[in-house]
């Protein structure tokens, strides 16, 4: 189970369909609050900055690493081998590509022979066409050269993803249970662990998410910061007893 | 108060964060004065081999780094590259390590038809035969790994843990005052907690005697 935090101007967000984004609040005080919870691995995400063309917040990731007491993976705005280079002597562990990728799928070889492919998370972003069609999603002008998402996600392998993320734009943020035909296609088709998210809710959805396909982790948002009907802001994470019920279904 | 000695590899926020929240005093330093007045070191490091000897020459750290754990006894814990460093050399470069165990650092290497992925990165469960670091650890315990090079010793009582991929790998050693740990404690939540714990609760000498 790895929560995914969105950044944007420096704060924490959490978004609705990738749209909308709502701050819930300060990146390093939820960092805090997912190390007391004892979370395996932590995800963030800055969500502006490839669409503004500018590099990643190296200050404000310095400091999210030095208060991270787990793996700390970042994606956003990574363009070349040194700024993957940078990231990873401030203590972020794997580097996520999206956009990059787009531009040059190159980048993300590049980055897979200078350190390893376990350090490379080539992301998936889908969204469901109105004809209920899936297609690889951009937030940027910039596309992907191969719409087919399980077809995209082979290549970001070929090219040396050491892992595949898969969020399904439609569901994020709805807390309405994972997109359970998208993560079929999936199944089976690639060499790479592959971590699914895009509205994870209650256990019975990251069951169903997990017998869908096999998954390596879930991906888990606004699930894991909003709480009740009129989505109050609370940072939570599943009980050891819940978090082990779902490690069974995975093996 | 516990020493971490910065000499430019890494991030060592998270060391220095762990170690405030477990109720311990740490401070970076990169002054050989400050390594003369130590009484714990904490050597971090994550990176190249050659770059890490480096970064401890420039700094003029390895004398008094030496003095410090030979004749000061001063306890020292290493961490990934800093354990590393406490061997007599690696394969992944050229200069010369501290050579204060009787050990090299040499690349993973599976048996014929493994091919696993390298660095060996991710959580891994630990088995400890030693008892200060690892007590209350010696089972059951995870760890979190991103290294490509290994810890080989000498003597098999220097090795205070093993993990395995592949084959077995040295998650810790032990020889005297010096302990080092291939894993990030500092990156493994609970356990690293704990471990560091042990550490900071191994350097006053009452309870420790208590317990022995």
């Amino acid at each position: 189970m790895i929560p995914i935090l969105l950044l944007k101007d420096g704060g924490l967000v959490k978004t609705t369909k990738f749209a909308s984004p709502k701050y819930v609040g300060d990146i390093t005080n939820v960092v805090r609050i997912f190390n007391e919870k004892e979370v395996d691995e932590l995800m963030v995400l800055d969500i502006e900055a490839s669409a503004q063309r500018r590099p990643p917040n190296f200050e404000l990731i310095r400091r999210i690493a030095g208060e991270a007491f787990m793996p700390l993976s970042y994606g956003g705005g990574v363009r070349s081998v040194g700024d993957a280079q940078r990231l990873l002597k401030l203590g972020v562990e794997k580097v996520a590509l999206k956009t990059g990728a787009f531009e040059r799928p190159s980048l993300v070889r590049e980055i897979s022979d200078a350190f390893g492919a376990q350090c490379v998370v080539g992301v998936v972003d889908v969204k469901k066409s109105f004809w209920g069609k899936y297609e690889v999603h951009s937030h940027t002008r910039d596309s992907a050269p191969e719409p087919s998402p399980v077809r995209w996600a082979e290549r970001l392998v070929r090219e040396g993803a050491g892992e595949i993320l898969v969020q399904a734009v439609h569901r994020d943020g709805t807390m309405s249970g994972f997109d359970l035909d998208l993560l079929r296609m999936f199944d089976g088709k690639l060499s790479v662990p592959l971590i699914a998210a895009g509205g994870a809710s209650d256990l019975q959805s990251m069951r169903a998410a997990l017998g869908a396909c096999r998954l390596s982790a879930l991906g888990v948002g606004a699930r894991f910061v909003y709480h009740g009907p009129h989505r109050a802001v609370l940072v939570s994470y599943l009980s050891a007893a819940d978090l082990d019920s779902l490690q069974r279904v995975t093996r | 108060m516990i020493t971490v000695v910065d000499y430019g590899l890494g991030n060592l926020g998270s060391v220095l964060n762990m170690f405030r929240k477990i109720g311990a005093e740490a401070r970076l330093s990169e002054k050989p004065e400050d390594i003369d007045r130590a009484t714990a070191l904490v050597l971090p490091g994550v990176g190249h081999f050659d770059e890490g000897m480096r970064g401890l020459r420039e700094r003029k750290l390895v004398e008094p780094l030496g003095i410090a754990v030979r004749e000061r006894k001063v306890p020292m814990l290493g961490i990934c590259l800093g354990m590393q460093l406490f061997a007599r050399g690696s394969e992944e470069g050229r200069e010369p390590g501290l050579g204060w165990i009787d050990a090299d650092v040499k690349k993973l290497v599976f048996p014929e038809g493994d091919r696993r992925p390298i660095p060996h990165m991710g959580w891994n469960d630990v088995v400890a035969t030693e008892h200060t670091l690892f007590r209350g650890l010696e089972r059951g315990a995870r760890f979190y790994f991103v290294h490509s090079y290994h810890v080989v010793c000498e003597r098999a009582e220097d090795v205070a843990a093993t993990c395995s991929y592949g084959i077995d790998v040295t998650a810790a050693v032990r020889h005297e005052n010096l302990m080092g740990t291939q894993f990030h404690p500092e990156k493994s939540h609970r356990f690293g907690m704990k471990l560091l714990g042990n550490f900071v609760s191994s350097l006053s000498p009452e309870p420790a005697s208590a317990r022995a």
